[in-house]
């Protein structure tokens, strides 16, 4: 066995690797990317043959997942929470197939918005599915967690759910592995029509998905991840769930916590011991990360519950990721205030790099709507979304993947002139594809710029799905060929670039103008390694 | 005994490899560590800081808490004040002196240093041009990472090959810069400020 130091994220694809995997499906989202980059890296998983290539988006990730499942082999889907959403169809349903090789998923949420657009606690999802929950509290056990998941998806026939945040995806501890285990060989499902979600069999399947909850419960109850920690000074219980525990107990280093601590890490939620610590305590104090589900669950909806305390209470600030000092305030302990920053410290956003395509883009699409004001640039996930920031204050909108092509249709619909939309090439491929679709079978009055930099760039310079393939796919999906520009954004081609934009935003139908130019720090990684080799 | 670090700069400059070259030394050295760094959005030329906690026993929380830092270890003048309040009251600075200006209202550089030196147990280091003297200014992470050696509970040695298997894998030159940089960074502290 070895002690290696490992990201959340990297511990968590070891323990996958080890626990017998063959396909991790993926689309790249922080905090969720290094789990496949260390699957790609990993020289086991290269020699063993394990699937390691990214997916165009969450929502085929998963369906691979499915089918690997289906074909009796172990298998890993991975994303950012948001990622979940894409993928949500796939999620619901494969709880009610359940599964036949074991199937893990792993949601990477981001509470307090480090770099994404919500704080959306997969928690919830897991739980609206009615499959179990693995919360890791950390990089150990999110190596013990990802190594038994499998197993345990195999004895209750259900996909797993492994929840992590920010904090324990990209933070680095000692980790002790395990021996590998064996890859499953190849094996069809017994139970033949198991994967037939017509009504009649998905009627039985649902029906078999909610007798197996007490099964999960009593799982829980006996899990070695749930802890039930006894304590003398029964004034007060704390439920922690996930990373929480490590900031209670940063806590009380210097004197031991004679509060009981139930440390759940397992879910659904071990009904018994949390009833113990409820009976047991004058009151409870929930800390946990993202929503307040456990604390909700406790308080129930029309009690006048002033026993329960948390992000509902008041006692822990509603949003955000938690901290020790957040953790020492809600338990009333003394701790010294805290300097503040001097005020000549200035902020410092992050910003599009020097060199970048996305820059003469965002240059060229300032200078082309100066004459019509504000408003008309709808914009989408990626780094170019800094195009929002100053010197460029260029986009108007930003809120999920591929909503540039299909909000810029809806705005023209509605008769706004002239209605642009500025996509990556990445996520164009992962969800802007339908929406241009739409725009065409309905010729909407859109300016459609791809700013194609070959990568999938915010997330560190993953492959694209569609590299050099965007111009025939937009012929594929019905655009005008006349209407489809390939422009190369430098600031020598400024002008010609813009009179194409210009051009392109008179004409009442779908344009696409495809600006490419590489991703000046893959450029750069090339480079490198060329000189290298 | 514990070492918590807090590793400040903006993106790109190299504050993950100085916490890289600390973890490695630290699994040699048998220690605990948890580091908890940012990637995504945040790094593209932003303000960028990497949580790094080393000890002899388990730790349990990956963020430093307020006033507890030990050390806060930066690449650029300004960001070593942006956590000014995670720093023990005892705590020392520890930063380059090259601002990277990439705003329009970065404040006054002689205000900035005064505001460091308010702080008593302030080490101000030359970081860039000490690099430029060993090869190449981007080495000056390894000067950081050198001057602050004094204060890490780990052997020199061990930071050395730790230094060493970070960069092996490009070629020897680099190596023997990034190891030069790292002498003269921790040559840089004079004897009167390790204590």
């Amino acid at each position: 066995m070895k002690n290696i130091l490992l990201l959340g994220d990297e511990a968590i694809a070891q323990g996958a690797i080890d626990g017998g995997l063959s396909g991790c499906y993926a689309y790249p989202g922080t905090p969720s990317t290094e789990i496949m980059e260390y699957i790609q890296h990993n020289k086991l998983a290269c020699e063993n043959n394990i699937h390691r290539v990214w997916s165009s988006n969450e929502k085929t990730a998963f369906e691979s997942a499915i089918g690997m499942s289906y074909a009796g082999k172990r298998c890993m889907v991975c994303f950012k929470h948001v990622g979940l959403n894409v993928a949500a169809d796939a999620f619901m349903n494969c709880a009610i197939t359940g599964i036949n090789g074991g199937l893990v998923i792993v949601s990477a949420d981001d509470p307090s918005m480090h770099s994404s657009q919500n704080e959306q606690d997969s928690r919830i999802y897991a739980k609206f599915a009615m499959i179990p929950i693995l919360e890791p509290s950390n990089q150990q056990e999110a190596y013990d967690m990802a190594y038994t998941a499998f197993e345990l998806s195999e004895n209750i026939g259900l996909p797993v759910m492994i929840r992590i945040t920010t904090r324990l995806a990209h933070s680095r501890s000692n980790v002790e592995t395990k021996p590998q285990k064996p890859q499953n060989d190849l094996h069809l499902p017994t139970a033949t029509k198991q994967f037939i979600l017509l009504p009649a069999i998905a009627r039985r399947n649902y029906e078999s998905l909610i007798a197996k909850q007490t099964v999960l419960r009593e799982l829980s109850e006996k899990s070695s991840f749930n802890k039930y920690i006894d304590g003398n000074d029964k004034s007060l219980g704390i439920i922690t769930t996930g990373i929480a525990c490590n900031y209670l107990m940063e806590n009380f280093i210097a004197a031991p916590c004679n509060y009981p601590v139930l440390k759940i890490t397992q879910y659904p939620l071990p009904y018994k011991l949390v009833e113990k610590i409820y009976s047991e305590c004058d009151k409870i104090l929930v800390a946990e990360e993202g929503y307040p589900v456990v604390e909700e669950l406790l308080k129930g909806f029309i009690s006048d519950n002033n026993k329960i305390l948390g992000r509902l209470s008041g006692a822990i600030p509603r949003t955000g990721e938690l901290s020790p000092a957040i953790l020492a305030k809600a338990l009333n302990m003394d701790t010294d205030k805290p300097c503040e920053i001097p005020d000549l410290v200035a902020s410092r956003p992050p910003q599009l790099c020097q060199g970048c395509s996305h820059r003469d883009v965002a240059e060229m699409i300032n200078s082309a709507v100066s004459e019509y004001g504000k408003g008309r640039v709808f914009a989408d996930i990626g780094c170019y979304t800094l195009m929002a920031l100053p010197p460029f204050d260029a986009i108007d909108t930003c809120v999920e993947m591929g909503a540039s092509i299909t909000m810029a249709k809806g705005a023209a619909d509605a008769g706004l002139v002239p209605s642009i939309a500025i996509i990556g090439d990445s996520t164009f491929t992962h969800s802007g594809m339908t929406g241009l679709l739409d725009a065409v079978n309905e010729k909407s009055a859109v300016t459609i710029i791809i700013s194609d930099n070959f990568t999938t760039g915010m997330t560190g310079g993953q492959d694209s799905s569609g590299t050099n393939r965007l111009v025939e796919i937009c012929k594929g999906i019905g655009v005008e060929h006349e209407h489809i520009r390939v422009i190369i954004p430098l600031k020598k081609n400024f002008d010609e670039n813009l009179a194409i934009l210009k051009e392109e935003m008179h004409y009442s139908g779908v344009s696409v103008i495809i600006a490419q130019r590489e991703c000046i720090q893959t450029f750069a990684r090339r480079v490198k390694s060329n000189r290298k080799s | 005994m514990k070492t918590d670090i807090i590793l400040a700069g903006v993106g790109g400059q190299g504050i993950l490899s100085i916490a890289a070259a600390i973890g490695l030394a630290a699994i040699e050295s048998k220690l605990f560590i948890k580091q908890a760094e940012v990637h995504g959005m945040s790094q593209r030329g932003g303000d960028v800081q990497s949580n790094l906690r080393i000890s002899d026993k388990e730790i349990c929380s990956d963020l430093i808490p307020l006033g507890k830092t030990d050390i806060i270890l930066s690449i650029e003048p300004m960001e070593s004040l942006r956590y000014i309040p995670y720093l023990d009251k005892n705590g020392r600075i520890i930063t380059n002196n090259t601002p990277f200006i990439n705003i329009p209202n970065y404040p006054d550089m002689e205000t900035v240093i005064d505001e460091i030196k308010k702080n008593p147990n302030n080490i101000i280091i030359e970081a860039d041009t000490i690099a430029k003297n060993t090869g190449s200014v981007r080495s000056s992470n390894m000067v950081m990472l050198g001057a602050a050696s004094h204060f890490i509970n780990i052997s020199f040695e061990n930071i050395e090959n730790a230094v060493r298997k970070l960069f092996s894998s490009k070629g020897s030159d680099i190596v023997d810069m990034n190891i030069k940089a790292l002498q003269a960074g921790r040559d840089a502290v004079e004897s009167k400020q390790i204590r």
